[in-house]
């Protein structure tokens, strides 16, 4: 196998990965994003005053996406199962270019969602402006590491 | 037969005539400009939704430093690749000499102060549109920021575009200060045109171009191929975006979408502005989205 790829190498093919790879991979941090923003519903419709404000349920929904945050990055983002090698997925290659700094704004989202997770017992108001400032983590990874849609 | 080969090229010759001197650079008329009293804190509004910063700050910038406009960020197109100039007011190194004529040449007619052609990757085809007191109100604003001696890279591009007098006719066929979309209702709507169509250039990005890079005003805000490549810039028109007005009012205030999908990209930039806007720009915007054609 070594010398296989050795070969490849030298001959200067590039092996595009079979689609299947990684699936379990693509399915899990894919799943947490849902995850993220069920929750982040909850919590945005009470921002926008589409729905009354109940301090149990943001409580609830600000736990879970700072639980979110906790889940380890690294193994759901293994070399070669970005959007340059499969289908399926909108990561960018650059998330292996600079992958220190794709799990800095991983890190900066936990901060987020721990002041977060303090703030959302403390009214509607509280909860918008926390959104705000977590959405700022989203947004400046997904400039950076994740395409447009097709 | 040769007396008909003649005169298709004497009409040649006076079209190509014509040609030069009608594409030739235009100033702005100094009247439009004589009687403004500046006011630079109005003038950052008019910057932030301009976007002005977005391209010019130096690459990486962050936080106060996007204020720096040193130039230096890479736009790459299928002309080549364009280079953000420094456009601080640094007398040397960005624009601290201009006068207002000179700066409301460039931005509003894409003429430099020379009396030579802008690449239309500054996109002063927008900004035709803006008012005149904006635009001196933008001025005044930019002398305020901080200066940097950053010198200025050259674009990268292929012949013909790398002679600016070939943006003669393009200027001709697709500079245009009138409005795209007509018959809106005066106030929210006519505002929230006045930031898409002439400050924050949504059509930029979300308009399809055709071979000559001009804008498909036939498939305004339709969405379009992304110049960098990697997937499609989204249609924002009521045909493919059924969004309520409340959520695209809250998508440019934080990134989130009805489903609380968390925007990237190049939009993220836009976002990052319109945050900073007051409410009432944002439900503008959203206003005169609700109100265009279908469009799909
Ligand atoms: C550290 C980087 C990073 C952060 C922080 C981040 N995202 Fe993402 N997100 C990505 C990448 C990369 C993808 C593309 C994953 C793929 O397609 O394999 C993605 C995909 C998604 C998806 C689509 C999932 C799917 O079904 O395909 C949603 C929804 C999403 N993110 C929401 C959010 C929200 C909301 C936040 C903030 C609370 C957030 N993301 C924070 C990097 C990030
Ligand atoms: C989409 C990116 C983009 C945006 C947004 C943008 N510019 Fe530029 N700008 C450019 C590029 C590229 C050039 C170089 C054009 C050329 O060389 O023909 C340029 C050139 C200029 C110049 C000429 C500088 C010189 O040294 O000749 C000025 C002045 C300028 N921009 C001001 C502005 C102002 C003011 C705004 C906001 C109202 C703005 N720009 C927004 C990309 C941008
Ligand atoms: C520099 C390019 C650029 C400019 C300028 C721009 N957009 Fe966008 N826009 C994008 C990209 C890229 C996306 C896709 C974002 C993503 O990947 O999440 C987008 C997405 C959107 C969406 C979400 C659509 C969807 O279906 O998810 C809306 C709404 C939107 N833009 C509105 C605007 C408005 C209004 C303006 C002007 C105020 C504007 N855009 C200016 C590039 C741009």
């Amino acid at each position: 196998m070594k010398t296989f790829v050795l070969a490849a190498a030298i001959a200067g093919l590039a092996m595009p990965a079979v689609a299947q790879d990684f699936d379990a991979q693509l399915k899990a941090r894919q799943g947490q994003f849902r995850i993220l923003a069920i929750n982040l519903g909850i919590l945005g419709d009470m921002a926008k005053g589409e729905v009354d404000y109940s301090a149990e349920a943001a409580q609830d929904a600000a736990d879970s996406i700072q639980a979110i945050s906790m889940v380890n990055q690294p193994p759901l983002w293994p070399e070669g199962s970005g959007a340059d090698s499969r289908d399926g997925t909108r990561a960018k290659a650059e998330i292996w270019g600079d992958f220190d700094d794709f799990t800095s704004k991983w890190a900066a989202l936990g901060e987020q969602a721990t002041a977060l997770q303090a703030s959302a017992g403390d009214g509607r108001e509280a909860v918008g402006a926390g959104l705000r400032e977590l959405g700022g983590a989203c947004k400046a990874c997904h400039d950076s590491y994740r395409a447009s849609p097709n | 037969m040769l007396r008909k080969a003649l005169a298709a090229g004497a009409t040649l010759i006076v079209l190509a005539g014509v040609g030069l001197w009608v594409t030739q650079p235009r100033a702005v008329e100094p009247a439009r400009y004589a009687d403004l009293t500046p006011d630079a804190t109005a003038g950052e509004a008019v910057f932030t939704a301009a976007g002005c910063a977005s391209c010019h700050h130096a690459p990486k910038a962050e936080g106060a430093d996007k204020l720096v406009l040193a130039g230096g960020q890479s736009f790459e197109t299928e002309f080549g690749t364009f280079r953000a100039p420094n456009i601080s007011p640094h007398p040397e190194a960005g624009i601290g000499a201009w006068t207002l004529e000179d700066f409301a040449g460039a931005v509003t007619r894409g003429t430099t102060p020379g009396g030579s052609h802008y690449y239309p990757a500054f996109p002063y085809a927008a900004y035709a549109r803006m008012a005149p007191q904006d635009v001196a109100d933008l001025w005044a604003y930019m002398q305020e920021l901080p200066e940097s001696a950053e010198t200025s890279a050259p674009h990268d591009l292929g012949f013909p575009f790398s002679i600016r007098a070939s943006l003669g006719g393009w200027k001709m066929l697709y500079l245009s200060d009138d409005w795209v979309v007509t018959d809106l209702a005066e106030g929210a709507e006519t505002r929230g045109r006045y930031l898409v169509e002439a400050l924050a250039h949504c059509g930029e990005c979300h308009t399809p171009r055709n071979a000559l890079g001009g804008l498909d005003l036939s498939a305004w805000l339709t969405g379009a191929p992304n110049p960098s490549g990697e997937g499609r810039i989204p249609g924002i028109t009521p045909g493919t975006l059924d969004w309520s007005a409340t959520d695209i009012a809250y998508y440019l205030e934080t990134g989130f979408t009805p489903d609380y999908d968390s925007a990237g990209g190049h939009m993220v930039a836009v976002i990052e502005n319109f945050a900073k806007l007051p409410a009432s720009d944002r439900e503008a915007v959203a206003a005169y989205l609700k109100a265009l054609p279908d469009g799909s």
